[in-house]
This record gives structure tokens, C-alpha cells and sequence, in this order.
């Protein structure tokens, strides 16, 4: 038996459930946030969150009606915060899918008590971001060109354009991460059904948990389900960025033109999705009570992959830099230089540096690492850097052209603004209907991974010769 | 089948025989001496899966995949033939100098690979809901009272009356000597589409004989 195999206990690693936790404690104190009535605290979030959503509603119906002019984009920048808002809520996504697929690979059973959490985060985030490339089009009418019909002189769409390998990579990514997260949620619907005191909630979850029973001969079809929709999600995760990336790495514009860029992309997509994670997981593990279940183990984990992935991501901006200089090319360099170093636009660059390279250098001391309020302050600031790290790739390769006579400089107006704060409106609405309908934590995986669920648990004789035996008495008791 | 003559008089047919245990170990243990005594329909239900339990079922492996692989690659052609008609046969688009031909397919690389996860992705959770007969709207196991803590720390073992195996005292005893928490045959209602009530576990069936250990 390998290791991957192995229980818990038999690797050396502490439970990664609080004490006195048992199969019943993990039920209820899920279940329990979906069956008592909501805290004052979360109508309060709620109705914000459902504000600022109207809001964005506002925003795009103004936008509709007057044309992209409300925005700040001109020339020379005509990508702005529409498209750093889409690369950023896609990267913000792909925490999701990470914990989903890639540490599910890797037997990371520390996962279980965040990924359904994760994955909810991405299905919402990967929404807000399909809202930018649907509304950027300016003329409404024709967002049908994003999809492969043909226009009104009967021309399909150019596959050889990455912008439409970025629908296929982004809708594929979408409806992947929903489906895996549906199938990871119809156990834990048949929890709720079961529970459940009322007619409502009992025909509601009844239908979405598919007349579940637990049977190990579905539970055998479904876990290899899991393992292949992991073993798909998992190049398809790298895969959705680095088609984000190839939007500018295929283009001939300098700060753009650059092989580094898938997985410079990736990494940074990961970085910034941990960091929403726990921001949002730190919030709620309090609110609801689930320390037990959400250990300060947990939240370690997650600051060791936030201090890698920041470390990478900033690997990626010095090799940027040392391309530039070592590749010779002089517009190269002046971008980076003049442009992002200092210039106009250095504000952005250095916000971007401090935030994703400087802020998560804290988490390799252990103290900061366990500091509640330490990360919470840094999974804040890595949200921001990883934003500004779209804004600086996009704006600052724009803002001065290769003429100085065509120099220009970019400013929001109110109504980019607008829109971006109404796309964290609904992202979350999204999260927290989600938080109060549906198991946040994944019930069946916590229980798989709990030191109960092994069934030589209290056996240490390893239970092996047990098991021979039984297949002895039984051929004794059918002779007989 | 011959074991229709030990049903007791008065009572319906037991549909299936349910036994409760409180850990995975002992369901597991139960698993395996139904396996061993030569029984072929019974299913245990478990709150998560438990490990060892398909080899203690003696269940093959999932065939799952034998689904999903040409599913996938399905995925692949279409992609191709949609892009390959679109762009080099209906309607040829020459760019940056690019063939309209096959010998544009590194372009046509990433949406090959996208259909093809796309496809299998469907095909996985589709042909796992379909070998799994799922959805289903009632099973004759939802009748029993206990067993809605399946989903929550309980662990069930149950045989189907129609195991050519299947006896109701000779299973029954068998599964007695395990000590289950509780033992009780499930009648099935044959209600079809009208037991929603008891399909979400929430009442005692009245027909079903209960039975502690």
C-alpha cells in the first residue's frame, strides 16, 4: 500500500478535525446554518451585498444605453478595467478548482474542509468575470459574435484569434466547475433531505439530492467520477489561464510579447484565489462556528501556498525584468523602465510589488502564519496587488504608445467604478445565498477523512487477519 | 422464486432486509461475510465511501471509464471538424498569412483541448448519474424509519429479497451473529409516485416489520 493510500494516523499527521468531533458533531454543526434562521448579521451583508448588485445593473443599463464612452477606455488605452476585472475574478476562480482537483490528486485530505467553500467561490467569481467580455462588446446586440455563428456576411469567427479560445476555455471552465461541484454537493443534499422537518425543504433537497442512498455501489461509480472530473479540471485550470494570458502574449505589444506569461498567469491566479478564499473563510468560520472543523491547520496550509505562490508570482515580475533588459529590445526596456518603474504610472507598479511580493514574505515566520488577524490583513492586500497586477500589465503597456505624440493616460470614470464594486455586489449575493442554503463545508468528505471513518479504527492489531477469519466463519456457518 | 413459501402469512413480501451498524468497521466486516456466504445483491450505505469496501463487496472495478474515454474523444473530433468546415471549407479565412487548411491545426490546439475536457466532463457526471440509476424517485430502503441516519453516522447493510440467496430466517441469522444496532425487513409499498412522504424518510412505514437485535 503506498502512502497516498494510507489513513491519516498511519502518515504521521494530526487529525484534521477539532477534538471531540464525530460524525454526528460535523452533520449538525453544517447542517445547522441552513436550518436556523439566518444571523441579523448576514441580512445586514446581505442587503448591501444586494445593493451593490443593483448597482452593477445600473451600471451595465447605462452602459447599454450610451455606448463604452462611459468608460474611461480612449485611446491609446482601449483595454481597461474591463479587462483587468475579468482576469482578475477568472484568477480568483481558479483557487477553487485548485483545491477541487489539483490537491485532490496530490491526497491533500487537508482540503475537504475548505473546497466546497472554494468551489463555490469560483463558480461566482468565473460569473462576474463572463459579465466583462459580454458587456465590453459596446454594441449589445452583437456579443453573439463571441460564439461560433456566423456574423451577417455569413464569416464564421477566426479560430486562429486566442480571444475566441478564451470563450471556449472560460464557458468549458464554467460549466466543469459547476458540474463538479453539483456532483461533490448530491451527498450532502441527501443530508439536508434527511434532515429536513419541512415539506419544502424536503421535496426541494429531495430533488436535488437524486434519491441518494449512500449505496457503496454508487458510491463506487461516484468517487471515480470525482477522480476523472479531478484528473479533467486539472490541466483545464492551467489550461483557462494561461488562454487569458495568450490575449496579450500573442500580440506584438511590448510588456505583453512574452513567453512567461501562461504560467506567470497561473501562479497568480492561484495567489489571488487562496487569498479570497481566506479572506471570505476567515469571516465566515467565525461567524458560523466552525472552528472545529476549520482548524488553525487548515489556515496554515493556506498561508504556505499564498507565500509560494506569491514568491512565484514574483519570480515572474523579476524575470520580466531581467527579459527585458537581456532581450535587448529597446521598447521593452523603456516600458519596463520608464513606464512601470517610474512614470505616471509607477503608483500602480509599486502598489502591485508591495502588495503580492512584500505582504505575504510575513508567512514564513510561523507566528504570522497563525495570526488570525495577519492574514486576514494580507489576504486583503494580495486581493488588491493581484488586481493592480492586471491593471499594470494592461494600462501601463497601453498608456504611452510608440509615439510620444500619442501618449495619453488613464483615468476611471464613475461609472467603471460602478461596475466594478456591483460585480463584488453579486459575487456576494452569490456567496452568501450560498453560505445559507446550501452545506458550506463538505459533510461526506470531512466524515471520510475524520480518524472514524477507518475501518480498523480502534483496532490496532491493524484488523487485517480479521477480515480472513470472517470469510472462515462464514464458509463454516453455510456448511453447517 | 422458491423463498416466496417463508414469507409468514399476513405480512407483504419483504422487498429487502436492513441492518444497522454504528462504524464503518463492523458494515465493512458485515460486507465481507455476505461475500463470503456467496450472496451477490446486497449494498452496504454509508454516510461517506469507506475504504476497502468495494473489494469487501466484492465489486469490480467502475466502468466508468470505458464511458467517458470515447466520449472525450469525440469531444476532439467535433472540435476539429467544427473548426476545420468553419474556417478552411464554408467559408476559408486566410490570417497573417496562416493556410486555411489542416496545416493550421496548432491554432486549433486550445478549442480541441476544451471540447474535449467539456464532453468528458458531461459524459463523466451523466454516465455516472446513469450507472448509478440515479435519479430515482423512491426505493423500497427509504422505508424503513432508521434509515435517514445513513446520511448522517449511521451505517446499513441491506439484502435484496431477490438474491437467489436470499432467506428470510437463514439471512436473518446471518446477519444477527454481526450484531447489528437493528434488523428489520422493508416491504416495498408499491406506491410508485404517490409515497414522496416516506421517500424523504420522515414517517414510519406501517407495513414494514421492525425488529431490534
Amino acid at each position: 500500500m503506498s502512502a497516498w493510500n494510507l489513513p491519516i494516523k498511519a502518515i504521521g499527521e494530526t487529525p484534521l478535525v477539532g477534538e471531540g468531533t464525530t460524525f454526528k458533531t460535523v452533520t449538525d454543526t453544517v447542517c445547522r446554518v441552513t436550518e436556523n434562521k439566518a444571523p441579523r448579521g448576514w441580512w445586514v451583508a446581505f442587503l448591501l451585498a444586494a445593493s451593490f448588485t443593483g448597482i452593477l445593473l445600473t451600471a451595465v443599463a447605462y452602459l447599454f444605453w450610451h455606448g463604452i464612452g462611459v468608460w474611461g477606455n480612449n485611446a491609446p488605452v482601449y483595454w481597461a478595467w474591463d479587462i483587468t476585472n475579468f482576469v482578475w475574478w477568472i484568477g480568483i476562480g481558479h483557487a477553487g478548482t485548485l483545491i477541487s482537483a489539483v490537491l485532490f490528486l496530490f491526497r491533500q485530505k487537508w482540503r475537504t474542509a475548505i473546497n466546497r467553500f472554494a468551489e463555490a467561490m469560483t463558480i461566482f467569481a468565473v460569473i462576474c468575470a463572463l459579465i466583462f467580455p459580454g458587456i465590453h462588446v459596446g454594441r449589445i446586440w452583437h456579443a453573439y459574435y463571441m460564439l461560433p455563428l456566423p456574423n451577417e456576411m455569413s464569416i464564421w469567427p477566426n479560430f486562429k484569434s486566442p480571444l475566441i479560445w478564451d470563450v471556449f476555455a472560460v464557458s468549458t471552465y464554467f460549466t466543469v466547475s459547476l458540474l463538479f461541484w453539483y456532483v461533490g454537493l448530491v451527498p450532502d443534499f441527501a443530508t439536508l433531505r434527511d434532515r429536513a422537518q419541512n415539506r419544502v425543504r424536503r421535496i426541494v433537497y429531495g430533488t436535488l439530492a437524486l434519491g441518494w442512498r449512500g449505496s457503496n455501489r454508487h458510491w463506487q461509480n461516484y468517487e471515480r467520477a470525482y477522480l476523472i472530473l479531478a484528473a479533467l479540471s486539472t490541466p483545464l485550470v492551467l489550461s483557462v489561464h494561461s488562454v487569458v494570458s495568450f490575449d496579450f502574449a500573442t500580440s506584438l505589444m511590448p510588456g505583453w510579447h512574452t513567453t512567461i506569461f501562461p504560467p506567470y498567469f497561473v501562479a497568480g491566479a492561484v495567489f489571488s484565489g487562496f487569498a479570497m478564499v481566506m479572506t471570505l473563510m476567515l469571516i465566515t468560520r467565525a461567524v458560523y462556528g466552525m472552528r472545529s472543523l476549520v482548524l488553525m491547520k487548515h489556515l496554515e496550509l493556506m498561508s504556505k501556498i499564498i507565500l509560494t505562490t506569491g514568491s512565484l508570482v514574483g519570480y515572474a515580475y523579476a524575470m520580466e525584468f531581467f527579459i527585458a533588459w537581456y532581450g535587448g529590445n529597446q521598447y521593452e526596456r523603456f516600458l519596463f523602465v520608464n513606464n512601470r518603474l517610474t512614470g505616471p504610472m509607477a503608483w500602480a507598479y509599486w502598489i502591485m510589488i508591495s502588495c503580492n511580493v512584500l505582504s505575504p514574505q510575513v508567512f514564513w515566520f510561523k507566528k504570522f502564519r497563525t495570526s488570525i488577524p495577519v492574514m486576514f490583513v494580507v489576504s486583503i492586500l494580495v486581493n488588491i496587488g493581484m488586481w493592480f497586477e492586471r491593471f499594470v500589465i494592461i494600462v501601463t503597456s497601453l498608456y504611452r504608445d510608440f509615439l510620444p505624440s500619442s501618449w495619453g493616460y488613464f483615468r476611471p470614470t464613475l461609472i467603471d467604478i460602478f461596475t466594478y464594486a456591483g460585480t463584488l455586489g453579486l459575487f456576494f449575493t452569490a456567496f452568501l445565498l450560498f453560505i445559507r442554503w446550501v452545506p458550506m463545508i463538505a459533510i461526506a468528505e470531512v466524515k471520510g477523512v475524520m480518524p472514524e471513518a477507518d475501518p480498523h479504527f480502534g483496532h490496532d492489531d491493524g484488523g487485517h487477519e480479521d477480515h480472513e477469519s470472517a470469510g472462515a466463519i462464514a464458509e463454516a456457518e453455510a456448511s453447517s | 422464486m422458491t423463498n416466496m413459501q417463508h414469507v409468514r402469512e399476513g405480512e407483504s413480501e419483504p422487498a429487502l432486509l436492513l441492518a444497522e451498524f454504528d462504524t464503518a468497521g463492523e458494515c465493512l466486516h458485515a460486507a465481507e461475510k455476505l461475500r463470503d456466504a456467496g450472496y451477490t445483491q446486497f449494498d452496504t450505505h454509508t454516510p461517506f465511501p469507506v475504504h476497502g469496501m468495494d473489494q469487501a463487496m466484492g465489486l469490480s472495478d467502475s466502468k466508468l471509464g470505458l464511458i467517458v474515454f470515447p466520449i472525450g474523444l469525440s469531444g476532439t473530433a467535433l472540435a476539429f471538424l467544427m473548426m476545420h468546415w468553419m474556417n478552411n471549407i464554408d467559408y476559408p479565412i486566410i490570417i497573417g498569412g496562416k493556410p486555411a487548411s489542416v496545416a493550421s491545426l496548432p491554432s486549433m490546439v486550445p478549442i480541441m483541448f476544451e471540447l474535449t475536457i467539456l464532453l468528458s466532463a458531461f459524459a463523466t457526471v451523466l454516465g455516472m448519474f446513469g450507472l448509478n440509476r440515479l435519479p430515482r424517485h423512491h426505493h423500497p430502503i427509504f422505508n424503513s424509519a432508521r434509515f435517514e441516519s445513513f446520511s448522517n453516522d449511521k451505517f446499513f447493510v441491506s439484502v435484496e429479497a431477490t438474491d437467489p440467496k436470499f432467506h428470510v430466517d437463514k439471512t436473518k441469522m446471518l446477519l444477527e451473529d454481526l450484531h447489528p444496532t437493528s434488523l428489520e425487513f422493508i416491504a416495498d409499498d408499491n406506491e410508485g409516485g404517490q409515497d414522496l412522504e416516506s421517500a424523504a424518510g420522515a414517517n414510519a412505514p406501517t407495513n414494514a416489520t421492525g425488529e431490534g437485535a
